[in-house]
């Protein structure tokens, strides 16, 4: 079973696409892409299992640490950069972005909601950092440093003057449900996002 | 030898195979006919898809995997990585594993007759270099009846015979495994070299490359030429941790013999060297290091000079070689990808410096242990257990 918002993805990228997949894991998501869609390019990532699994896989991974920018990776190297749950992990989101639209015309980000229903309630009851499906670290050793809404990505989508072109998040509860409607910033886990460049 | 474990090739026996046609070279001579020695370990399959070509580095041989005789303290250079179940498994692949031309271990070289002459070739056999290595290879792989290797590999200098493979033949590999390698020396690595030579060169007992006809062995270079060598292959923190400051006895002798551990470290690994390799073969061999440049004819890049290559890469770099650092393997993982090109990149966190290519490491031996496997996949062979 694929991750939910990596099914998403998956049917959001053309076919025969050359893409890059930034934090690309144990390489699921390329694999299947080449399987079903004739799709070429290389994950990034620096998880030592994960490389071995993308190996084994025969998907291309380089091993290469997501805050030191993507220099070697010319302007328009490809059609499609995508980057799963790595935003908040980041030490600037807002630069990784940049970089994203600048190798690729188009980008498709997830990342989990910080403003999520759960999560809120968990910081405004209980009075504790967030702890759930999408955050599972405690506050101390999380890699996510740079947690972010549904909402806060939008406004640095507008402040960069990107387009969005499609939007979703996914239902905790409903995993496998997106939807676009219904107070996304509340009720969504995980955001997803396809933006462009203008 | 010690028992034999169950995941050794056991033992083998080398071949040697004549050529007759002559081999134009890159330097405008041409070698009328050699010798190439080399061994295999494996079954090659009726199809004769699983050939793995081994290639080796500035003072590798033939004997990669497994024991020669009962008196081998030893196995071959690369059994790390070579065997039933390891790395390269050959329960699954046929591996060839070949001496280059120009070496000292059987193949034609300074130490076989020049058939002009009547004399030994000496500081006369002709300047070798990677591509005419890779040219020697592919004619090897003709007698053998491979028309296609199913990986070609090698470390180092290795690693340069692989990255020329799938630019002189790209037809013929089906896959390339770089390791510990770089498109190119610096001038810090030329440098070394060029030390290590004026060290051979410098021997009184040298005579100009013809110390065979002297009855002489220029040792004394050869021993400086491995101890300054034998530096750039470990790490600082390797040396540290093995030698640190630690002294063969408890007090200073205030003389110049042997005091430090590392001292007598290095000195033990150049005399043991100088007794078994070749001056004129490290002479060569350091040269075709240098001139390696794939991307010189095309002013420099990289890139268009990969256009030939169609196989997938493998690139793999360890964090503490300072020989090759991961930074030269970059730079080859970058021009692929420039260019278009298949290719996975794992930078493996070793604190053995350019040796950890030879050793086993966790991590490097899953890596390579995972493309073989998707080399064997992706060419149907069937894994048996």
């Amino acid at each position: 079973m694929m991750r939910p918002d990596l099914k998403l993805i998956h049917d959001w990228v053309p076919k025969g696409a050359h893409i890059l997949d930034l934090a690309c894991g144990d390489g699921t998501l390329l694999a299947a892409l080449a399987r079903d869609k004739g799709v070429t390019g290389y994950g990034l990532e620096i998880d030592p299992e994960g490389i071995t699994a993308c190996i084994a896989k025969g998907v291309n991974v380089i091993e290469q640490n997501l805050d030191e920018g993507l220099a070697n990776f010319d302007d328009d190297a490809c059609d499609l950069v995508v980057m799963t749950q790595a935003l908040q992990a980041l030490r600037r989101p807002d630069r990784m972005l940049d970089e994203m639209l600048r190798v690729a015309g188009e980008g498709i980000l997830t990342f989990p909601n910080f403003a999520y229903w759960r999560h809120r309630a968990y910081l405004g009851f209980k009075g504790y950092m967030p702890v759930s499906k999408s955050l599972p670290h405690a506050w101390y050793d999380t890699p996510n440093i740079h947690l972010s809404t549904f909402n806060d990505f939008e406004q640095l989508c507008r402040d960069k003057g990107l387009i969005i072109v499609d939007r979703a998040v996914g239902i905790g509860d409903h995993e496998g449900h997106w939807t676009s409607r219904l107070w996304p910033n509340l009720f969504g886990e995980i955001a997803i996002f396809r933006v462009a460049r203008r | 030898m010690p028992e034999l474990p169950p995941d050794s090739v056991g033992l083998v026996t080398p071949q040697t195979v004549h050529f007759d046609d002559p081999l134009a070279l890159a330097c405008g001579r041409t070698l009328p006919a050699y010798d190439l020695v080399y061994e295999t370990y494996g079954t090659l399959n009726a199809e004769r898809s699983n050939a793995v070509l081994i290639c080796h580095a500035l003072s590798g041989h033939h004997h990669a995997a497994g024991y020669h005789g009962a008196e081998d303290r030893k196995p071959g250079w690369w059994d790390a990585h070579i065997g039933p179940g390891k790395s390269i498994d050959t329960e699954r692949f046929f591996v060839v594993s070949l001496n280059n031309l120009g070496g000292c271990h059987g193949s034609t070289g300074p130490n076989a007759e020049n058939p002009a002459t009547g004399r030994l070739w000496g500081p006369d056999f002709p300047m070798v270099t990677v591509t005419d290595w890779v040219h020697s290879q592919a004619r090897l792989a003709d007698r053998l009846g491979i028309e296609r290797f199913a990986a070609v590999i090698g470390g180092s200098l290795g690693g340069m015979q692989v990255l020329q493979w799938t630019l002189s033949y790209p037809e013929r590999i089906a896959n390339a495994a770089v390791i510990a390698a770089t498109p190119k020396l610096s001038a810090q690595n030329i440098a070394f070299n060029e030390v290590a030579r004026q060290a051979i060169r410098s021997d009184p007992d040298f005579h100009d490359g013809w110390y065979a006809e002297h009855d002489k062995v220029p040792r004394r270079g050869l021993k400086l030429a491995r101890m300054v060598g034998h530096i750039t292959y470990l790490s600082e923190d390797a040396m540290g941790s093995k030698f640190g400051r630690d002294l063969r006895t408890n007090d200073f002798n205030f003389g110049y013999d042997v005091e430090f551990q590392v001292e007598s470290y290095l000195r033990y690994q150049g005399d043991t060297f100088s007794t078994s390799f070749d001056a004129n073969t490290y002479l060569l061999m350091t040269k075709a290091l240098d001139y390696f440049d794939p991307a010189a004819i095309h002013g420099g890049d990289l890139a268009s000079a990969l256009a030939p290559a169609e196989c997938p890469f493998l690139v793999v770099s360890f964090t503490t070689d300072w020989r090759f650092p991961p930074s030269r393997s970059r730079e080859l993982v970058d021009a692929l990808i420039r260019a278009g090109k298949p290719v996975s990149f794992a930078n493996i966190d070793s604190p053995h410096g350019h040796d950890a290519f030879l050793m086993p490491e966790p991590r490097y031996q899953a890596v390579f242990a995972a493309f073989m496997s998707r080399v064997g996949r992706d060419l149907g062979l069937e894994e048996r257990s």
